[in-house]
Order: C-alpha cells, then sequence, then structure tokens
C-alpha cells in the first residue's frame, strides 16, 4: 500500500520509512511561525528556563494581526517582539507593514514543498497549497518547540477531495471551498489531512489554490495539501525556491475517504452568520442590505483578488452608506496593485485603502460593526461577534462578489457586472 | 477526582465565543482572561462557573482559532475537564496543555443536564452522572505527566530540568 502525501512528509521528517496512521510521531519542523502572539510565547519561553531557542533560523515571525499597533499595549507587545527578534538573532523578522504571515511567509520563499511547517496560527494550513505538511498550534506549544526543536503529531488519516468540471465565469476558488464546506460541514474534515485534487485544481492558479488550503481549516482538517506541478514550480521559482523534493501521493495510497465534486454549474456562494458551513448559493441571499465589505485578509487579499475586484468596480462607484475596506495581503501586493493601476480604480470608486495586514478580520481594530451592522466580507469565518458586536452579521463571499455588492449596497451576484 | 456541576453547550462551540478575538493581544492575564469566558455565548458563564465544574457540549467543540486563550480562560474560569462529542484538533491539544482534562463521549452528552452534578475520575477512566457510569480510554502516560505537572509548560521545564 503506497502512501498519501501528507504521510510522505512527515514520514520524512520523523526520519521513517513508513508512517500509519493514528500513529504519534515526533517531528523537527522546518519552519515554526508566530505573529503578534510571539509576545505572548515569549512569556511562556521565559518560564521554561531556557536562555536560547535552539533553531533561530527555523523561526519566521511576522506582525500582522494589530498593525500598525491600535493601543499601547499592542504597541508594547511589538516593542518585546522586536526586542527578543534581536537578543535571539532572529533573521526572518517581518514589521509592520510587510504584510500577513500567510502571504509573507511563501512570498520570502519559506513554503517549501515536502517541508513540515507548524504555526501559531490556525490557518497555517495555506503553506499545503505548495505542497508543504502545514498546521496550527498553540502557543505553548511554539514556545516548547523552540526550546526543544520538536513537536509531536498524530498521523492523520487523508481525505481526498477531487473537484471537476470547468467554473463558470465569476465563480472562483473562494466559491468551490465554500460549496465543499457547505456539503460537509464545518467538522466534515476533523482531524484529517485534506488532499485537494482534480482538474479544477490542476487549472488554479496558486492563489486560487491557497484558497482551499487556507479554508481547510474550516472544515476542521489538520491540514488542506495539494501535489506540487509545474504551476506551483513556476510562482516557487519566480520567489527563489528552486531546491526541492516534490513528493507526490502513490497512486495507490490509502485514503479514508474521497469525496467528488462536480461543480461545472457552480454559482458564488455565501456563508450566512454565525458559522462558515451555512453556505447558500447567491440567489438566497441577493438584496440583503450591507453596511461595510471587507476586501482582503489571508484568504482573499491576493492580487488576482485585487484584480478581479478592481474590474468590476471600474468606473463605479461604492454606493453611499457602505464602507468598502481593502487590505492587501502584503507590501507586494499593494505594490503590484499601485503598479497595475489597480489602486486608482479603487481610490475613484471611493475604497478605503488600507495597510497591508489583518484588519478587522478578528475584530482587534480597523473596522469593527456595531449592534445591527451587515459585513459581506472575503476573510474565512464569520462567528457571532468576531468582528465587533455580537449583534453584527457577517457574510463571506468571493471578491467578485464583495466588489459588487459595494457598488449596490446589497448582497449581489457579480455576474451582471462582468 | 473532578467533582462539579455541568455547563452545557451545543455544537460548534467556536474560539470567538470562547474568548473574542478582540482580547486576545491585550488580556495576558489568566484571572482577567476569565472574566470573558464564553462572553459572546453567556456572558454569565463567568460568574456562575466554579472550580471542579465541567463542561459538555456537542460536537466540534473549540473549532475556529488556535488562540490558546479558549482554553486558558476556561481553565482559570474554574473548568477542569470538558466532555464533547468531538473537538477541534487545535482546542484539543490546548486544552491538554492547559490541564484540562478532555474526553470525547457522545453518551455522557445525551444523557446528561445542564446544572447537574458530575464527577470524573482521570485515572480510572470513569465519568458519573445521574447515578450512571461511563468509561474513557485512559490517557496515555505522557498525557496524563502533562495534566498532572499542570500544563505543558511545567511539564516540560520538569523534563528540561533533569
Amino acid at each position: 500500500m503506497g502512501a498519501t502525501l501528507t504521510e510522505k512528509i512527515i514520514a520524512k521528517n520523523a526520519g521513517k520509512k513508513k508512517v500509519s496512521p493514528g500513529e504519534i510521531v515526533t517531528v523537527s519542523p522546518d519552519r515554526i511561525l508566530s505573529h503578534d502572539n510571539t509576545a505572548a510565547i515569549i512569556k511562556h519561553f521565559r518560564k521554561l528556563g531556557v536562555e536560547k531557542v535552539i533553531a533561530p533560523e527555523k523561526l519566521v515571525i511576522v506582525l500582522d494581526h494589530v498593525v500598525p499597533a491600535a493601543t499601547e499595549t499592542y504597541a508594547v507587545n511589538h516593542k518585546e517582539i522586536r526586542r527578543f527578534v534581536d537578543e535571539q538573532e532572529i533573521r526572518n523578522f517581518f514589521d509592520a507593514g510587510c504584510g500577513i504571515c500567510h502571504q509573507v511567509l511563501p512570498e520570502e520563499g519559506f513554503a517549501v514543498p515536502g517541508t513540515l511547517i507548524v504555526g501559531a496560527d490556525s490557518h497555517t494550513t495555506t503553506y499545503g497549497a505548495f505542497g508543504a505538511f502545514s498546521t496550527g498550534v498553540g502557543r505553548s506549544e511554539i514556545a516548547v518547540t523552540w526550546a526543544t526543536d520538536e513537536i509531536w503529531l498524530r498521523v492523520p488519516e487523508s481525505y481526498k477531495i477531487v473537484i471537476n468540471g470547468e467554473l463558470p465565469p465569476g465563480v472562483t476558488s473562494k466559491d468551490v471551498i465554500l460549496k465543499i464546506i457547505g456539503e460537509i460541514g464545518a467538522d466534515g474534515a476533523l482531524y484529517k489531512a485534506v488532499e485537494f485534487a482534480g482538474p479544477v485544481v490542476d487549472r488554479m492558479t496558486i492563489a486560487g489554490r491557497m484558497v482551499l488550503s487556507n479554508m481547510a481549516m474550516e472544515m476542521g482538517a489538520k491540514n488542506g495539501i495539494i501535489a506540487p506541478d509545474e504551476t506551483a514550480a513556476k510562482w516557487l521559482f519566480k520567489h527563489g525556491v528552486s531546491n526541492f523534493e516534490a513528493l507526490c501521493p502513490d497512486d495507490d495510497a490509502s485514503y479514508e475517504k474521497v469525496l467528488e465534486f462536480n461543480l461545472g454549474d457552480l454559482v458564488p456562494q455565501i456563508a450566512f452568520p454565525h458559522t462558515v458551513d451555512n453556505v447558500k448559493p447567491i440567489d438566497e441571499a441577493e438584496g440583503i442590505k450591507v453596511d461595510q465589505v471587507l476586501l482582503g485578509t489571508c484568504t482573499n487579499g491576493r492580487f488576482e483578488d485585487l484584480y478581479l475586484a478592481a474590474q468590476i468596480l471600474k468606473g463605479k462607484k461604492v454606493a453611499p452608506g457602505v464602507r468598502m475596506l481593502l487590505f492587501p495581503a502584503s507590501r507586494n501586493v499593494y505594490s503590484q496593485a499601485l503598479k497595475n493601476g489597480l489602486m486608482e480604480i479603487f481610490a475613484d470608486a471611493g475604497v478605503i485603502i488600507m495597510n497591508p495586514g489583518c484588519g478587522p478580520c478578528l475584530g482587534a481594530h480597523e473596522g469593527i460593526l456595531a449592534p445591527g451592522e451587515v459585513c459581506l466580507s472575503t476573510a474565512n469565518r464569520n462567528f457571532k461577534g468576531r468582528m465587533g458586536s455580537t449583534d453584527s452579521e457577517i457574510y463571506l463571499a468571493s471578491p467578485a462578489v464583495a466588489a459588487a455588492s459595494a457598488i449596490t449596497g446589497k448582497i449581489t451576484d457579480p455576474i451582471i457586472f462582468m | 477526582m473532578i467533582k462539579g456541576k455541568i455547563h452545557k453547550f451545543g455544537d460548534d462551540i467556536n474560539t470567538d465565543v470562547i474568548f473574542p478575538g478582540k482580547y486576545t493581544y491585550s488580556i495576558s492575564d489568566p484571572k482577567e482572561m476569565a472574566k470573558h469566558a464564553m462572553e459572546n455565548l453567556d456572558p454569565e458563564f463567568a460568574e456562575k462557573a466554579v472550580k471542579g465544574d465541567v463542561i459538555v457540549a456537542g460536537k466540534n467543540f473549540g473549532c475556529g482559532s488556535s488562540r490558546e486563550q479558549a482554553a486558558t480562560c476556561l481553565k482559570y474560569a474554574g473548568i477542569e475537564a470538558i466532555i464533547a462529542c468531538s473537538f477541534s484538533r487545535i482546542f484539543f491539544r490546548n486544552a491538554i496543555n492547559n490541564a484540562i482534562l478532555a474526553i470525547v463521549s457522545k453518551e455522557v452528552y445525551d444523557f446528561c443536564v445542564d446544572g447537574e452534578p458530575i464527577i470524573v475520575y482521570p485515572e480510572r477512566g470513569v465519568i458519573q452522572v445521574r447515578g450512571k457510569e461511563y468509561n474513557f480510554p485512559k490517557l496515555s502516560p505522557d498525557i496524563m505527566g502533562i495534566l498532572k505537572d499542570g500544563g505543558l509548560i511545567e511539564h516540560t521545564k520538569k523534563k528540561l530540568s533533569k
């Protein structure tokens, strides 16, 4: 019996020929990610009685969650992180303004196929798009990993999700993943390694694949991986990664489940409040009034997302009474959007252009919702109270739906603008 | 032995209702965290919970963010065990790492009643509720070690100092 991609990567890292689902193995991650929560991790690390991080070259620290600092408390945390970075000689530190960790880490060439990445963030699953095994853990575990260079993992059972068909115009990878989560539920892949495959995935850009891997988390998965191909290799080469072992699943690999989706007639999908699996086709959402539209986040703040939204917004205006916020996922994305004229389109349309970062996605700053307000967001979570008042509502959708809805002031199928 | 009353919740209880994101980088004192436990779901939870209490919940408990405060705030609110039909995987690890016993049991969820007493014997793998006994698989020595030492940090500190 062959091995799945996830099994191969875990076995390689653990120094074993083969691993089986359910087995507990100790691994030494290739990269260890943390963000603003590094301040809290430092506190845990200090309690361990260890002076130095064992492998500082493995750490990647990106300040993105509340940047620039919204309050003195955040500012003190950031300062403490900068001090620690100097003290421990951590080379891979990306300060406020560089972007969201899940965009910066791949852009900097750290999302290498076949490697094992852990992060103090649930959406660490994103690097699966490059054929890496990557998963989120808590702060204590990151502190212990800094101190010991080890972490235990339970080898997950694998699900294969095969996506067939050809997506209609105006339908994106966000609609694909919302559709799948809506079908299988928020715990539909709990503890599982999810491997995405099929013609739709093969044709997807890296940005599109990153949406799938990012939101694998929202079906409970441990990781969401895609076998690296020519598309991945080209993207990686552009970002300085050319030397890697491109592991692929064996043809006779054993999957606990194989789920097939035929999405040739898919329409834009909307996740209604307050769970990500409360998904309905757009015709059931059309006409719902929105107060705020959020374009960005680690799910949908990439150049192609901005490009898609700009094509719809070009020559149009954000509806009166609606605030549309744009957060490019990274400084590179910002700069690319600027050079390609997208920022002019957004500015002319009345979009509030913000700095690269997580923005209001987790409810800390830069666009908090009042009671009774509705936000259409391109993010990955719509939990009650996440973006502010517990009496506010978040609908999740693609960048195309976000742009169309900003123009009309209500949830709108982007097809009318295409 | 863990002895207290049951706080019963439904399915898909996520980390944003357990510990709102707006506090994740502004509150660092665990006692302060405890005051906001379950705030977006039951604002009176922190008042009602006492040491030894047990949460019993439906499927996918703790889904969402990796924020460990979701476990820490419950621990400091007094919760010593969580029994759920299933757990989100990051929360499951965080619970153990914060010395909260995490047990999977659909039977207990189906049978128990909010506010009633419950007793859990971690070493024996037994839960007593409404005059009935339920068994759960005994924990591995490693997991038991983390729980006994009061969490992963204390446990690792002990190991490293040996």
